[in-house]
C-alpha cells in the first residue's frame, strides 16, 4: 500500500495555509497565501469570505502539487481557523451577504456596553465562561442583523446563515452547516456546560436560532469534500488555539501551551469540567476529539507580544528585522531598570483594562537602545508570568513546565528569559507548526489514520529546552517592578480621549 | 590592462588584516604588519573611516571593521535572523535523520553555533546555542571553510591545527585537498575527528548572491551516521536538501 497523508488547512488572520503530514507527523509540504484586510473605519477590520475560500482551495492544490500528491493520497482533511471572525451568507446562493467581521474589529463596543448594562461585563460569564467583549462573535452577528436592511427577517426564516470561518469553509467543501464546540464556545451564544446554543443567550444578544450551525465534536467525519478534493473526508474542525493545544498533545489536566505570535495565547487543560476563572481568564472548550469526554481549558489571551517587536522595528526603526532585536538586546547585560508595558489597545488577560495605554517606565540617562530591546522582549515574559499566576490561582495547580510554539520561539534570549521569569522549564516541540498539526491529528484520529492519543504523544519530541537560571531575589524584584509599571499604564484614558 | 592602483591595494590589505583578527588594531600595528609608514596608513584609515568601512574605538583609538562594510558584505547575516529563517527546516532535518541538528557561522576562526535542535529521542540534552567549536575538526566548520578560502588560508597559516583525536586532520595540505573536495561535492563530513565515537555531516547555506552565510548539519555516533566508515548516502541527502531549503528561504535561486 502506498504512503498515505493527512492535510490540514490553517485559515489564519493573515493568511491561509495548507500543510500535509505523514503518519510520523512529519511535514511533507507547505503552501501559504495571504488575503486582504479591509479597514472601512478606524477599529473596523473585515475580510472577503470568498477570497478566503478561493485561497484555501489554491493552497490545498499547491500543497498537494508540491509533494506530487493527489486528493486520493489523503486519508483526511482537517480545518483549523482564526476564531470569532463572523460570516453571514445566503443559504440558497451560498453568497456572503456582507464582508466577514474580523475578531479584532471593535465596532460592537457600544453594543457590548449595552449588553453588559447594570449587570456588568460578567453578565453571561456563568453560562459562557466569557466576559462581554467585542472579541466574540455573537455581538458581531447582532450588529449585522441590526444594520443590514432585511437581514433579520431572512435570518429568522433561516434563509441567511451564520458561521465562523470553520463553518464557512465546510459549507463550501461539503455543503453542511455545522461548527465545532471550540468555535461555538467563542460566540457568547453557547452554554459551556451543555455545549448547546442557549435560548436565554440568543434572546439577550438578539440572534435567531434558525441561522445557527449545528454544534458537533471537533473530530468526526462531517462529510466528503466535493470537487476538486473529490471525496476526501473532512474530519476535524478546531479553533486555531485549540488546535495548537492538540498539536502540543496537552491531553492531561495541568498540561499547558503558549503560542507566541503577534499576540500570545496561553491555554491550560483543566479536564472534563469547565474551570471558572476568578482571575481574569476565559473558560473555554479545549477540544472534543470524539474519544473520551470533551476537555475544557482556561485561556489567557495577551494582545501584544510579537506585535511589540514589529512596532519597535517599523515605528522606532532601531532594528531592520524582528530577529535583530535579540542581537541588539545582547549588547547589554540586563534591562538597566527599564520596563515596557505594551498596552497599545488596553490590557487583555488577566487585567482586561481597556483604559490602559503603553508605558516605558524606569528611564534614566543610563538607558540605551540595548536596554530598550531587553525591555521589549521582557514585556512578553512578564505578561506570560501574570497569566501563569492567574492559571495557577484558578486551577489550584502549579504549572510544571510550559510548552511553547509560534514564531517568537526562534528567539533564544526570549525563551531563556521566559524560563527565568516563570521559574519553570520552557520546552519547544520539534514540530513548531502546532496549529496545523493539531488539526491533522484530530482529522487523523477521526478516520483511524492514528489509532489513539498515545500514538500522537509518541510523535511529540523536545526540540529545545530552556531551564530557569535566575536568582529568586532578582526574579521577585523584576516582577515587583513590572507590576508597578502596569499600575502606571492603567487608567490612562479619559472621557474626552 | 591598466596598472593597479597602489592605494586601493593598500586599503584592501588593511581591511583584510582587520577582518582576520578578533582584536582591534592600532595604526602602529597595521603599519608594522604592512611595512608602511604610519602616516600613509593613517591617511588610508581616515578615508576608510569616512566611507564607513572602518570604525575607530574611542577609548583605545584602535581600528576595527565598520558596520557599513559588514552590512554591505553579503556574507554578513545576523545569526539570530538565520535561526529564525531556518527553524522549520532544521526541525524537519532532525525528524528525518533522528539526529541532533546544528547551524553554525564562522566566528574568529571558529564555528559559532547559532541554532541547535535536540535529537528527537527525549533524552536529556542541553542547548548549545552560543558555544564555539573548532572549524577544522567539524563538518560545519569544513563546509564553511571550503566556501571562505581566504579565511581558511589564514587559519591554515596560523600556529598549527589542534589535534582532538588521532583522526583529527592537522596536516595543512591534506585539509586543503579535503576543502577542494567539499567545494566540488557540496557537503562536508568528519568521522571521529572531534570526539572519537562521533561523526558529523554538514552542507553550506547560501544567500541570494550565492555567498555562504552558514552551514547546517547533523551530529551523531559513528555507527548511526556511517557505513563502513563513510557517511550514509541517505543522511547526506537529508542534509544537502535541508541546506538547499534554507538557502531558498534566504532567497537563493531555486535549483
Amino acid at each position: 500500500m502506498s504512503e498515505r497523508y493527512v492535510a490540514a488547512i490553517d485559515q489564519g488572520t493573515a493568511s491561509s495555509r495548507c500543510l500535509v503530514f505523514d503518519r510520523r507527523a512529519r511535514i511533507v509540504s507547505v503552501a501559504q497565501k495571504e488575503h486582504r484586510h479591509y479597514f472601512p473605519r478606524p477599529g473596523w477590520v473585515e475580510h472577503d469570505p470568498e477570497e478566503i475560500w478561493r485561497n484555501v482551495l489554491e493552497v490545498v492544490d499547491e500543497a498537494l502539487a508540491k509533494a506530487e500528491l493527489s486528493p486520493a493520497d489523503l486519508s483526511a482533511l482537517g480545518i483549523a481557523n482564526q476564531r470569532e471572525t463572523t460570516v453571514l451568507w445566503d443559504r440558497r446562493t451560498g453568497m456572503p451577504v456582507h464582508n466577514a467581521i474580523n475578531w479584532e474589529d471593535t465596532r460592537t463596543d457600544q453594543l457590548c456596553r449595552e449588553l453588559a448594562g447594570d449587570a456588568g461585563q460578567d453578565r453571561f460569564r456563568e453560562k459562557t465562561g466569557l466576559p462581554i467583549a467585542t472579541y466574540f462573535s455573537g455581538p458581531k452577528v447582532r450588529w449585522l442583523l441590526d444594520r443590514v436592511p432585511g437581514l433579520r427577517e431572512r435570518a429568522e426564516e433561516g434563509e441567511v446563515l451564520f458561521g465562523t470561518i470553520d463553518s464557512w469553509l465546510i459549507w463550501n467543501l461539503c455543503g453542511r452547516h455545522v461548527t465545532d464546540v471550540t468555535n461555538a464556545s467563542r460566540t457568547m451564544l453557547m452554554d459551556l456546560n451543555t455545549r448547546e446554543w442557549d435560548d436565554e443567550l440568543l434572546s439577550a444578544v438578539g440572534v435567531p436560532r434558525a441561522m445557527l450551525p449545528e454544534i458537533r465534536p471537533s473530530a468526526e467525519i462531517y462529510g466528503q469534500a466535493g470537487p476538486p478534493l473529490a471525496g476526501v473526508p473532512v474530519a476535524s474542525l478546531l479553533g486555531d488555539q485549540h488546535a495548537a493545544l492538540v498539536g502540543q498533545t496537552c491531553f492531561d489536566p495541568g498540561d499547558a501551551k503558549c503560542t507566541y505570535g503577534t499576540g500570545s495565547f496561553f491555554l491550560l487543560n483543566t479536564g472534563e469540567a469547565p474551570a471558572r476563572s476568578e482571575s481574569g481568564l476565559l473558560s473555554t472548550l479545549g477540544y472534543d476529539l470524539g474519544v473520551g469526554k470533551p476537555t475544557y481549558a482556561l485561556e489567557g489571551s495577551i494582545a501584544v507580544t510579537g506585535a511589540l517587536v514589529q512596532w519597535f522595528r517599523d515605528n522606532i526603526g532601531l532594528i531592520g528585522s524582528a530577529p535583530e532585536i535579540e542581537t541588539l538586546a545582547l549588547t547589554v547585560e540586563d534591562n538597566g531598570g527599564c520596563y515596557f508595558v505594551p498596552a497599545f489597545s488596553g490590557l487583555f488577560a488577566p487585567h482586561w483594562r481597556s483604559d490602559a495605554r503603553g508605558v516605558i517606565a524606569g528611564l534614566t540617562g543610563y538607558i540605551n537602545k540595548g536596554h530598550l530591546a531587553r525591555a521589549v522582549l521582557e514585556a512578553t515574559t512578564w505578561q506570560t508570568r501574570e497569566v501563569m499566576d492567574a492559571m495557577n490561582a484558578d486551577s489550584g495547580r502549579s504549572l510544571a513546565e510550559l510548552r511553547v510554539d509560534g514564531g517568537m520561539t526562534a528567539n533564544n534570549l526570549l525563551m531563556q528569559t521566559l524560563a527565568d521569569v516563570l521559574d519553570v522549564p520552557v520546552v519547544r516541540p520539534i514540530v513548531a507548526e502546532t496549529v496545523s498539526l493539531g488539526s491533522a491529528y484530530a482529522a487523523g484520529l477521526a478516520v483511524g489514520f492514528w489509532p489513539d492519543l498515545a500514538s500522537l504523544e509518541a510523535n511529540w519530541h523536545k526540540a529545545a529546552e530552556w531551564l530557569p537560571a535566575m536568582d529568586g531575589a532578582a526574579r521577585a524584584k523584576g516582577y515587583r517592578k513590572w507590576k508597578k509599571a502596569v499600575a502606571l499604564a492603567v487608567d490612562w484614558l479619559d472621557d474626552d480621549d | 590592462m591598466p596598472g593597479r592602483i597602489q592605494s586601493i591595494e593598500r586599503a584592501a590589505a588593511i581591511l583584510r588584516l582587520l577582518s582576520g583578527r578578533s582584536r582591534r588594531l592600532g595604526v602602529a600595528e597595521l603599519a608594522g604588519e604592512l611595512g608602511l609608514p604610519k602616516g600613509t596608513v593613517h591617511g588610508i584609515l581616515r578615508t576608510l573611516q569616512f566611507v564607513g568601512f572602518v570604525e575607530q574605538d574611542r577609548e583605545s583609538g584602535k581600528y576595527q571593521l565598520g558596520a557599513a562594510l559588514l552590512h554591505m558584505g553579503s556574507s554578513y547575516l545576523d545569526g539570530n535572523e538565520l535561526r529564525t529563517r531556518a527553524l522549520n527546516w532544521a526541525d524537519a532535518l532532525a525528524t528525518q535523520s533522528g539526529e541532533s541538528v546544528r547551524i553554525g557561522t564562522l566566528h574568529e576562526n571558529q564555528v559559532l553555533i547559532v541554532h541547535h535542535v535536540f535529537r528527537p529521542d527525549d533524552s536529556r540534552q542541553a542547548l548549545e546555542v552560543g558555544s564555539l567549536v573548532p572549524a577544522h575538526a567539524t563538518a560545519l566548520g569544513k563546509a564553511l571553510l571550503a566556501s571562505h578560502r581566504y579565511l581558511a588560508a589564514e587559519l591554515l597559516g596560523g600556529d598549527g591545527l589542534m589535534s582532538y583525536t588521532p583522526a583529527t586532520v592537522t596536516d595543512i595540505y591534506r585539509l586543503r585537498r579535503e576543502l577542494d573536495d567539499i567545494s566540488e561535492h557540496g557537503w562536508a563530513s568528519e568521522v571521529g575527528e572531534l570526539y572519537r565515537d562521533m561523526a558529523s555531516i554538514a552542507a553550506p547555506i547560501t544567500d541570494r548572491r550565492r555567498v555562504t552565510v552558514g552551514a547546517i548539519g547533523i551530529t551523531g555516533p559513528i555507527e548511526r551516521l556511517c557505513e563502513a566508515a563513510r557517511p550514509r548516502p541517505e543522511l547526506i541527502g537529508y542534509v544537502t536538501t535541508s541546506a538547499r531549503s534554507v538557502s531558498r528561504e534566504l532567497g537563493a535561486l531555486p535549483w
